[in-house]
């Protein structure tokens, strides 16, 4: 699943070194229409739906709050 | 906060739209983004065409182009307007009100109330509770209310957070006294803590514009712009909608008594695709009862979405049908309100160009 998500991640943000952040979204790495797009890539990369109220930025703090929302979600490992 | 109001209706709605359709397509190389990210966010928020005036266009030209067309059209007189009640984020000037500029240059009556109100994506309830309120006076009998925006101007085109939803636009709604026994029913809420998330900091006196406002800055996310341009914190608006809204609507619901399924249309304000749809997901409102396609077609022209929307979506059917319809603003302050009132059949229903 990482794998996966740091290739949709990378394609978002190619300049950012995300396996050694902390925090996407405080620092500023990521924006709002940034995790529109991510929303909508993990949404198809996993088959999954990610209702609205799970669309709040400390589940996208970091690689391991988006693993464990997509596993919420019933995104396959 | 509930309201409640009695005896009131609107009775014609007019939006007004520049002539001047930018397309997405043509923008993507503005932006310091790659240009298939820009491709995939044109899909997801729904940007496509927009409409923006050109240079020199005030929110009085809009407003005055609507205005002379109803009265070319004989759909309203100059003597019936009791007042014009002008709701925008960008007015002609500092002093006078725009609402007087518009007055005297249509050369209406002077026995009149006219009014500005600032006000942004929830200005059309808020200048509907404005009428309604002013409608309560016996010497007024019809408001012209106007809500209208040339927010362009004040958006760094190099901004992908805002240029590419934006529109310019105005909408001419006339609301006036209804002798049957209607109900309206409203409800708004204020959120000052939260009055950063949408601003344009220079401008005003706390700031005023000068040669050090207008020095263009990249910020981290790579969004070039300005201090006297519009800044908006994407996700603090985005939770603040989805967080504020439903609620908001299912105590509507309850203040009218009225269930969510009678209700015939969701007309919303009209901020992007992606968040209407999340919206309607959360309501269990179907796509088919709440329209998102004023961003794609038009832009977002703040408080001139929702009139925009009715006029786009639902126009000639209004004047034969009468829907009750639930309406729904929220943004800038940060605001939110809802209302659900039945409108139609209405004179008048369309949408011109200027």
């Amino acid at each position: 699943m990482v794998e996966k998500l740091l290739e949709i991640l990378y394609e978002i943000r190619p300049e950012v070194d995300f396996l050694n952040s902390s925090n996407f979204i405080e620092n500023r790495l990521l924006d709002s229409l940034d995790i529109v797009v991510l929303v909508s890539d993990i949404e198809e990369a996993f088959a999954i739906s990610i209702h609205v109220n799970d669309i709040v930025p400390e589940n996208f703090y970091n690689l391991e709050t988006i693993t464990k929302l997509i596993a919420r979600r019933g995104g396959q490992i | 906060m509930n309201l409640q109001y009695r005896n009131k209706k609107i009775s014609g709605i007019l939006a007004v739209v520049p002539q001047n359709e930018v397309r997405f397509d043509d923008e993507v190389e503005n932006y310091n983004f790659s240009v298939k990210q820009s491709m995939k966010l044109k899909k997801i928020m729904g940007y496509d065409r927009h409409r923006i005036v050109t240079e020199g266009t005030c929110v009085s030209d809009l407003a005055i182009c609507g205005l002379k067309y109803l009265l070319d059209e004989g759909l309203i007189y100059k003597d019936e307007i009791d007042a014009l009640v002008l709701m925008t984020q960008t007015p002609d000037y500092f002093m006078p009100p725009t609402s007087n500029v518009i007055q005297g240059k249509l050369d209406l009556k002077q026995d009149m109330v006219c009014l500005d109100v600032k006000q942004g994506c929830a200005g059309y309830l808020v200048g509907l509770m404005q009428s309604f309120s002013l409608l309560e006076q016996d010497a007024i009998n019809k408001v012209a209310l106007v809500n209208g925006d040339v927010l362009s101007r004040k958006t760094s085109p190099q901004d992908r957070n805002t240029f590419p939803l934006i529109g310019d636009g105005a909408a001419v709604t006339i609301v006036e006294k209804n002798p049957g026994n209607s109900e309206i029913f409203a409800n708004i809420k204020m959120d000052g803590s939260h009055r950063n998330a949408l601003i344009i900091p220079a401008g005003g006196l706390k700031m005023p514009s000068n040669q050090d406002t207008a020095v263009m800055k990249m910020d981290e996310e790579g969004n070039s712009r300005c201090l006297d341009h519009w800044f908006m914190d994407g996700m603090a608006v985005f939770n603040f909608v989805v967080n504020e809204v439903p609620p908001m609507i299912n105590n509507l619901m309850e203040f009218s008594g009225v269930g969510l399924e009678d209700v015939d249309y969701f007309m919303f304000h009209q901020p992007n695709k992606f968040m209407l749809q999340r919206l309607a997901d959360k309501m269990d409102v179907s796509y088919d009862k709440m329209p998102y396609n004023i961003v794609e077609n038009f832009g977002n022209s703040s408080g001139a979405t929702i009139p925009t929307n009715i006029a786009f979506n639902l126009g000639d059917k209004l004047l034969n049908h009468s829907y009750l319809t639930c309406l729904a603003g929220f943004g800038v302050g940060l605001t939110a309100s809802s209302m659900l009132m039945r409108i139609g059949p209405l004179d008048f229903c369309r949408m011109i160009e200027y």
